[in-house]
């Protein structure tokens, strides 16, 4: 199996309900979190994905990548926030509790806690992309972006993209070793500008064979009536279940608790400083 | 009267792109359930006439259509390329391209899910299709994991879940070694006797398409049908070669007997040709098999070893030697290594212990690009290889790299380009040049920088029979003139036959036999075990009582080279 996002047969209940429900669930849960600035309501979200990641039976070193990838950004972002707008906290929280420094470089537990609650949106999405990407099979997961609205040539994009990229990977091996051979030189041997010329050569025999590639692909699949019906039914699709259902209507739920305190709060801070 | 399935009157088509039509007044019907070749060296129309019946043409290459096309008594240009795949299913060459789900069930399933037919219906006919095609097993898996034949055989399972009563293949030998393709041959027979189908095959191994019983064969040259009758008539006339098509090769084998080919009754058959007559005639021609003269040790490969990972060793002390001037051809079954050992020897890869010699010095320490200066490989697309977009600065640029000085590149292109037959066309953008165009190209590319040793990579693969002659003189000169060492990484029956001097057998890694070609292919257990078939010569042979077929393989190759 095709396993670029890590999808691997689990034998887990988040493995078995379907992409549809997990895509609606997903989306759900990180539109309210993105939404909510309330600290309590954020960090029980961490724990809830944390949790489900858990039960998903998903190795660390399957993930440790993608976890370090988004954190080296999580930090990133978080210091230029620091750097550009030292005060946001102070105008968002409209009151003003000095830490330490001065004039610009003014730190505030309001600054402070601001950036704490986007860390923490951090710590709930990641598990819980995770979780999507890693127990749903690539096809049925455009299946389910079918199913929620997503027009099926796009969906289907996605599952072919996954198809080929392998192809495109062997490919670019060949291609590279052959180049080398006629005395491109891209190994650490050679200068960074030497480098950088060489793998411009093989830049342009990947898109020759992968121009060909795709006027084949196209080809094959309308003769086999790809784009014919205004709607396709999916192989890889699985009926609905109860498990289902209920992960729906858990991820409603958890979005309600979301809104009610955004009318709560007065809007989508949850401020302890007043 | 049964009404033709498929009925051409007049037809003449031109791309819009082109000036000239490709193909000139076109007459043809074909009836249901008849197996029909379509034969035709490269440019001679046939995969234009494909593009016809399956109606990419007009709806994915534009062009301007006269005459009546007729499919089912309806007429092909009216209708939309959904409505006739729905009634002549098509099989492209290249089984891996064409392989769009991503697993075996999925691509099954393609057309049905385009069909927006319910999913328990596409299970169940998914299931039945990929049984009747042994894939039953297979379903989950991804294309890499499958084997060239398999891919094929998920083609056609994707195409006949339409039911459809005919199908389209075009070129189904191109990605098969010839194990597989006769596999695949037999398959497309069974089908058409079973399922009462109607079996349109484009294709120029004439050789391996006989084998599947095929009732008419249409031949092809620019764009015009010069021949339409059945295998037996068409061979009598002798009009295969006439056209850029090599004939079967115990066909070869009986006209260098001098037997009357023209009146032999049943000639397409190698198993029903009545040649009891002709034993004595055939037997004479028998010519001993040249043995191995070359001396010269040029490189030498001493207890390699070498693994992707742990668990699917390689190669576990391989140890052979290439001689000076020698033409090689290694074979062996899909994965057994072949490539592998070629990439060890341009230094692609590198070995976990053993040593590669060359000229007695040991290469292992030298880069990619240093060997490349002593051994050229010459990929198997070509595509994969050219970088330039003119013909003269794709194989100057090796020499420019290596800061050789003006006039000496000059020179030296020049002249290379001159043996390619290229020299006049050295402006020329590369896009204008045909496939056969390309890979000469990319042979010059490599040749440029002196190789003495040349290992190319299924060089005929996608050629015709008149192409590969003229690489074929081609490479014989320069293993000639420069004394070249040439290993040829090859499927290609007649390439084996008919070019190579010594053949070695790799199958798993290990050296199963270092042969003459002759011999290898009349030893039916080497064949099978390289994934190779007996050639016709061989059933010929086993037929009169013939002992010792490699003898009369090597006739037919002293036949070929005479050419």
């Amino acid at each position: 199996m095709n396993n670029l996002f890590g999808y691997k047969q689990r034998d887990t209940w988040l493995n078995r309900a379907t992409g549809t429900a997990k895509l609606i669930g997903f989306l759900t849960l990180t539109t309210i979190g993105m939404i909510s600035y309330d600290t309590r309501f954020l960090i029980v979200l961490s724990l809830l994905s944390v949790l489900l990641m858990k039960t998903a039976k998903i190795q660390y070193q399957e993930y440790a990548l993608m976890l370090k990838f988004v954190l080296f950004f999580a930090i990133i972002n978080l210091v230029m926030i620091t750097i550009l707008a030292p005060q946001y906290g102070v105008r968002l929280y409209g009151t003003n509790h000095v830490l330490f420094g001065s004039g610009y470089w003014t730190i505030t537990e309001e600054q402070l806690f601001y950036e704490f609650n986007l860390l923490i949106k951090y710590f709930f999405s990641l598990p819980l992309a995770i979780i999507l990407l890693f127990t749903t099979n690539p096809s049925e997961f455009a299946a389910g972006l079918n199913k929620i609205g997503v027009p099926y040539k796009i969906a289907y994009a996605f599952a072919i993209t996954l198809r080929y990229i392998p192809d495109v990977q062997s490919d670019y091996r060949t291609i590279s070793l052959a180049q080398q051979a006629r005395g491109y030189e891209i190994s650490k041997k050679a200068s960074i500008l030497a480098r950088s010329r060489g793998a411009v050569q093989i830049i342009m025999p990947l898109v020759f064979t992968s121009l060909n590639r795709i006027d084949t692909i196209s080809q094959a699949m309308e003769l086999r009536r790809f784009g014919r019906e205004k709607q396709r039914s999916w192989y890889q699709e699985q009926v609905f279940s109860r498990l289902d259902i209920l992960i729906i209507v858990g991820s409603i739920i958890v979005g309600f608790l979301g809104i009610t305190l955004l009318f709560v709060n007065n809007g989508r801070l949850y401020n302890p400083f007043k | 009267m049964v009404a033709p399935l498929i009925d051409f009157q007049h037809v003449t088509f031109k791309y819009h792109a082109q000036a000239e039509a490709t193909l000139h007044d076109i007459s043809f019907q074909i009836y249901p359930g008849e197996k029909v070749l379509i034969a035709g060296a490269s440019g001679s129309g046939k995969t234009t006439l494909l593009r016809l019946l399956n109606g990419l043409i007009p709806q994915a290459y534009a062009g301007d259509i006269t005459g009546k096309l007729e499919l089912n008594g309806k007429n092909i240009i009216d209708q939309t390329l959904f409505d006739l795949s729905l009634q002549a299913g098509t099989v492209l060459q290249d089984s891996d391209a064409q392989f769009v789900g991503l697993t075996v069930a999925e691509d099954v399933a393609f057309a049905l899910e385009n069909d927006h037919q319910p999913v328990d219906k596409i299970k169940s006919k998914v299931a039945k299709w990929a049984s009747r095609f042994g894939l039953g097993e297979r379903l989950d898996l991804a294309p890499q994991m499958l084997s060239g034949g398999q891919k094929q055989r998920t083609a056609m399972a994707g195409v006949l879940v339409d039911d459809g009563k005919l199908l389209l293949f075009d070129e189904p030998l191109a990605s098969l070694d010839p194990a597989a393709g006769n596999v695949a041959m037999t398959m497309i027979n069974r089908l058409q006797v079973e399922r009462d189908l109607t079996v349109v095959i484009i294709e120029h191994r004439i050789e391996e398409v006989l084998r599947a019983d095929v009732d008419r064969i249409i031949v092809m040259a620019d764009g015009k049908i010069v021949a339409n009758d059945t295998p037996t008539t068409i061979i009598q006339s002798g009009i295969l070669p006439e056209n850029g098509l090599d004939e079967p090769l115990f066909v070869q084998l009986l006209r260098k007997a001098n037997v009357d080919v023209a009146t032999l009754a049943n000639v397409a058959d190698v198993n029903s040709v009545d040649v009891q007559a002709y034993k004595q005639v055939i037997e004479d021609l028998k010519t001993p098999v040249i043995k191995q003269v070359k001396k010269n040790k040029k490189l030498v490969i001493k207890d390699l070893v070498f693994n992707y990972d742990d668990k699917h060793p390689i190669f576990n002390g391989l140890s052979t030697a290439i001689y000076q001037g020698e033409i090689l051809g290694i074979v062996g079954k899909n994965g057994s290594g072949k490539t592998t050992l070629s990439h060890l020897l341009t230094g692609f890869l590198t070995p976990e212990s053993g040593d590669i010699l060359l000229d007695g010095q040991s290469l292992l320490s030298q880069s990619i690009k240093e060997r490349a200066d002593n051994i050229g490989y010459v990929l198997q697309n070509p595509n994969h290889m050219i970088t330039k977009s003119t013909v003269y600065d794709e194989v100057a640029s090796g020499l420019v790299l290596r800061e050789v000085d003006a006039q000496e590149i000059e020179t030296r292109t020049r002249k290379v380009l001159k043996l390619v037959d290229l020299d006049s066309m050295r402006h020329w953008p590369i896009s204008a040049l045909s496939f056969g165009q390309k890979k000469r190209l990319t042979i010059a590319a490599v040749l440029v920088l002196d190789p003495q040793v040349l290992i190319l990579d299924e060089p005929t693969a996608g050629q015709d029979a008149t192409h590969t002659s003229e690489l074929l003189n081609f490479l014989k000169e320069i293993n000639k003139t420069a004394n070249t060492t040439i290993i040829i990484i090859t499927h290609d029956m007649h390439l084996l036959a008919n070019f190579v001097s010594r053949a070695l057998v790799i199958v798993d890694g290990t050296l199963l036999a270092d042969t003459t070609p002759s011999e290898l292919l009349a030893n039916a257990t080497l064949v099978e075990a390289a994934s190779l078939r007996t050639t016709s010569i061989y059933q010929l042979a086993s037929r009169l009582n013939i002992d010792q077929p490699e003898m009369l393989n090597a006739a037919i190759v002293h036949h070929s080279t005479t050419i």
